[in-house]
């Protein structure tokens, strides 16, 4: 291959370039699990056992999960990660039916006590001590898997809150559930609530809000906004909301939305200069570089490390539903991208740059054109594409007498029903007089 | 007896200047009774009058004949006497007498349709419309009437000439549904499909109570028409059509409704099948025709969008795709095309391929400048009509009260009473 066809082909050997391809080696569940806390990592955990194929790792996280559920006390999800094992791990992770007795009547006790103390307080009407048992039953209720009663519990505290920081709190409560629940209308609309306090908020809060939000404009398919937030985020999130989100995460999705939803000069500024994103960036350094690739027009590469992240990204939780559509779209950039710059385009040479075939890219750039993505035609005899540029002056003779004649056409047919109008009113009148 | 020699010895004298006519008429009028009490009497009164000098009287005298059931043999002299009479009466003397005109022109339809040859109804029929007209604008009862007659005697191109004038007055509604229904039909008939689609729509979107069953035949075509003009159809109609129209018409059509979703998938084959399964239902509206020629319309359409994307393409590939038979077919197909100017493309045969050539119009002849300035004279007509009407109804009494009635009041003086009549 001559030098110069390095510049359109951008696939083949490249010896020169040592790319750290981070292949498509399974993902590691132990260290995965390690990067979040709480709920959300049996529940990822859960997702995972759901999701891949192999059984050893699905061995690997239900046998994670059940040692992080019995650290807490939700019996539910207990049995249902022992149905899930069904004896496949040995007896020591069997049906724990003397743990399970244990913490429910330890719970029933408390709820009973925590009962009491609210009502006590309530007759009371010391306010701030009715918030803390109301936010007291939130966390119970949260523990037990309660996800319905601990929102209800929290939001209560409304109206018992004096200062912004007790609004702040009830607010990062309501998120949480919320979240975990899948409801993220709660969670767009908390967060802002959060926003509208009037005392600055801590940096590592505020960071907190923007991730949360980030997750509720990515569930609701709004990807440009979803990455806007993500990208927001403040590097001082750190590890401090390892009950939601990692920091892997927000680069992961963060990254992925900018790539898909923004356009060339926004990718510039907001995610390749971005000081802040780059620390979340060093975290994932497959993204860092797909994201570097793409900008610089080395398609083959950068859909190689998409291709390479895709199973792992499939076992994400909040990811899982959206990595079909971003894919989708960062191929549609790319290919619209490529075309850009030229008047012609050899279809078999960016077929070997997109490492494709002549007759699957025709059909990906017949749709792009039907889609008016690219203006081009397609020469399918020699196999090029051709830019094309709609001649305005003919464009705009041919728009100016349509509207002239639809003018003309509907302004005739709206006299002859203000005709048939009038004939009706003055029969009606007739008629009564 | 005496009185008809009475009658006749009248209207021969009578027949001069205006105000004789007015008198006439009078007369006329209240010996209408007798004349239809007398009317075996009266077809040799008839050669006793004029038909050209003494419209008015002939005319008369002509209804009460023609009332009553006629046999074949009877209309068989009848057409002619009737012909003659519409082709030399004068028009003023019969607009006097509307509607004594129109239930002769309706009876000539009918024998005409008896004796079979509605051919021979044609041009009478025009030259009645024309003479009943007060202006180009004005539609008259009989217009339905006319193009009927030309549907049956497939004389389109003299009912199309009629259907070019635009029309704004209309006598009654009813008129109007059945002269734009059968005026879609002309239409359709010589291929003219966007001036079909603009009378259908008329139909379709006229102000109604309850919903009629021309508006339902005449919504079905729509819909036909719509997908082999357009390549689409929506069917939500505009917020102008009435209500009636808008909750009712699509349960009556449900079939055609489902033709239009099948279409828009695109798929030929599903199109073929929906079309063989329905056929019946299709052939009872007498749409069977329609139908066909909208699945043939979808190869069109597949093609047409293969020129924006395309700017060489094998026939074989072509025929992949719009899921034509061969090459063979695509050819046919693509050469039917170019001929009716549907699309602009060169077929090489020796590759097997087809070449799709941009618009070659440039808008710099004479023709489209000429073409362009009558349509913005055209529109100013318009836009003076309407502003006219405008002005018209701005100072109409009854829209005065009832805007005075609703009108924001800032002001003492506004709370006085909109004068119901100006005192002069």
């Amino acid at each position: 291959m001559e030098p110069e066809d390095e510049i359109y082909e951008n696939g083949g050997e490249q010896p020169a370039r040592s790319k750290p391809i981070i292949s498509g080696e399974q993902l590691d569940v132990e260290a995965y699990a390690s990067l979040y806390k709480d709920r959300t990592k049996v529940a990822r955990l859960l997702f995972i056992a759901d999701h891949c194929n192999n059984e050893a790792m699905q061995l690997e996280a239900l046998r994670m999960a059940y040692d992080e559920i019995k650290k807490g006390e939700n019996t539910q999800l207990f049995r249902e990660v022992v149905e899930k094992i069904g004896g496949r791990l040995g007896d020591k992770y069997g049906m724990d039916a003397a743990w399970c007795e244990t913490v429910d009547r330890k719970a029933e006790l408390k709820k009973e006590r925590l009962e009491n103390e609210l009502n006590s307080y309530r007759t009371n009407l010391i306010k701030e001590s009715i918030r803390m048992g109301y936010n007291d039953f939130g966390d119970f209720h949260y523990a037990h898997g309660a996800l319905g009663d601990a929102f209800k519990s929290y939001v209560r505290t409304r109206d018992y809150c004096t200062t912004s920081k007790h609004i702040i709190s009830m607010c990062m409560n309501a998120i949480l559930v919320s979240i975990e629940m899948g409801q993220f209308t709660h969670v767009t609309s908390y967060v802002s609530k959060a926003e509208q306090t009037p005392d600055s908020l801590d940096l590592i809060t505020v960071a907190k809000l923007r991730c949360a939000a980030g997750l509720a404009h990515l569930e609701t398919k709004k990807y440009k906004l979803a990455a806007r937030k993500f990208l927001e985020t403040g590097p001082e999130l750190g590890s401090h909301y390892n009950e939601v989100i990692a920091p892997q995460d927000v680069a992961t999705y963060g990254g992925l939305c900018a790539l898909a939803s923004f356009d060339r000069t926004e990718l510039k500024n907001k995610v390749i200069d971005n000081l802040n994103f780059r620390n979340f960036l060093e975290l994932v350094p497959e993204v860092r570089e797909l994201i570097n690739d793409f900008y610089s027009s080395h398609y083959a590469s950068c859909l190689e490390y998409l291709g390479n992240l895709k199973p792992n990204l499939l076992l994400d939780i909040h990811l899982h539903d959206h990595v079909e559509t971003l894919y989708d779209q960062i191929r549609h950039k790319a290919l619209i991208q490529y075309t850009h710059p030229f008047v012609s385009v050899d279809l078999r040479m960016m077929a070997n740059a997109f490492k494709t075939s002549v007759a699957g890219l025709e059909k990906e750039l017949e749709a792009l054109i039907t889609d008016n993505q690219i203006q081009a035609r397609i020469d399918s005899h020699n196999k090029i594409l051709y830019a094309r540029h709609a001649d305005q002056r003919n464009a705009t003779f041919q728009r100016v007498l349509q509207t002239g004649s639809e003018f003309d056409r509907d302004v005739r047919s709206m006299l002859l029903r203000a005709n048939l109008i009038k004939y009706d009113h003055n029969l009606r009148a007739s008629r009564k007089l | 007896m005496g009185s008809l020699e009475n009658l006749v010895t009248q209207i021969q004298g009578l027949s001069g200047s205006i105000e004789d006519i007015a008198h006439l008429h009078n007369i006329l009028r209240l010996a209408d009774e007798s004349l239809h009490s007398e009317s075996s009497a009266l077809s040799a009164v008839l050669d006793q009058v004029d038909p050209a000098k003494h419209s008015l009287g002939y005319l008369y005298i002509l209804e009460a004949f023609t009332s009553g059931p006629v046999s074949k043999e009877q209309a068989l002299t009848l057409v002619p006497i009737l012909a003659r009479f519409i082709n030399c009466c004068d028009a003023q003397q019969i607009r006097l007498a509307h509607d004594k005109f129109v239930s002769v022109c309706k009876r000539f339809k009918d024998h005409v349709l008896l004796i079979e040859s509605p051919l021979r109804g044609v041009s009478p029929m025009r030259t009645a419309v024309r003479k009943l007209q007060t202006t180009s604008e004005h539609l008259t009862t009989i217009h339905p009437d006319f193009l009927l007659l030309c549907l049956l005697s497939k004389s389109y191109k003299i009912g199309l000439s009629v259907l070019e004038d635009d029309i704004f007055d209309v006598d009654q509604p009813r008129d109007l549904f059945l002269y734009c229904y059968y005026g879609g039909m002309i239409c359709i008939g010589q291929k003219r499909f966007r001036k079909a689609l603009e009378l259908l729509h008329n139909v379709v979107t006229a102000p109604m109570n309850v919903i009629n069953a021309i508006a339902v035949e005449a919504y079905k075509k729509y819909i036909l028409v719509s997908l082999i003009h357009y390549g689409q159809f929506s069917t939500s109609l505009p917020k102008y059509a009435s209500s009636a129209a808008q909750r009712n018409l699509k349960n009556f059509c449900q079939p055609y409704i489902e033709l239009a979703t099948t279409y828009s998938s695109g798929k030929i084959a599903e199109l073929e099948a929906y079309v063989l399964t329905n056929r019946e239902k299709f052939d009872n509206d007498k749409n069977l025709g329609l139908v066909k020629q909208v699945v043939s319309s979808m190869y069109k359409h597949n093609i047409q969008r293969l020129t924006q994307t395309y700017l060489t393409l094998s026939l074989q590939d072509i025929a992949n795709t719009v899921q034509l038979g061969s090459p063979k077919e695509a050819e046919m197909h693509v050469l039917q095309m170019i001929q009716d100017g549907e699309i602009f493309a060169t077929i090489n045969q020796k590759d097997g391929m087809v070449r799709f050539l941009e618009d070659p119009e440039q808008y710099k002849t004479c023709q489209m400048i000429e073409h362009i300035d009558s349509s913005i004279q055209r529109i100013m007509t318009l836009s003076r009509k309407l502003n006219a009407m405008d002005e018209q109804m701005s100072f109409d009494p009854l829209y005065l009260t009832k805007v005075g009635r609703e009108r924001q009041r800032f002001d003492f003086d506004d709370f006085d009473t909109v004068p119901q009549k100006f005192p002069i």
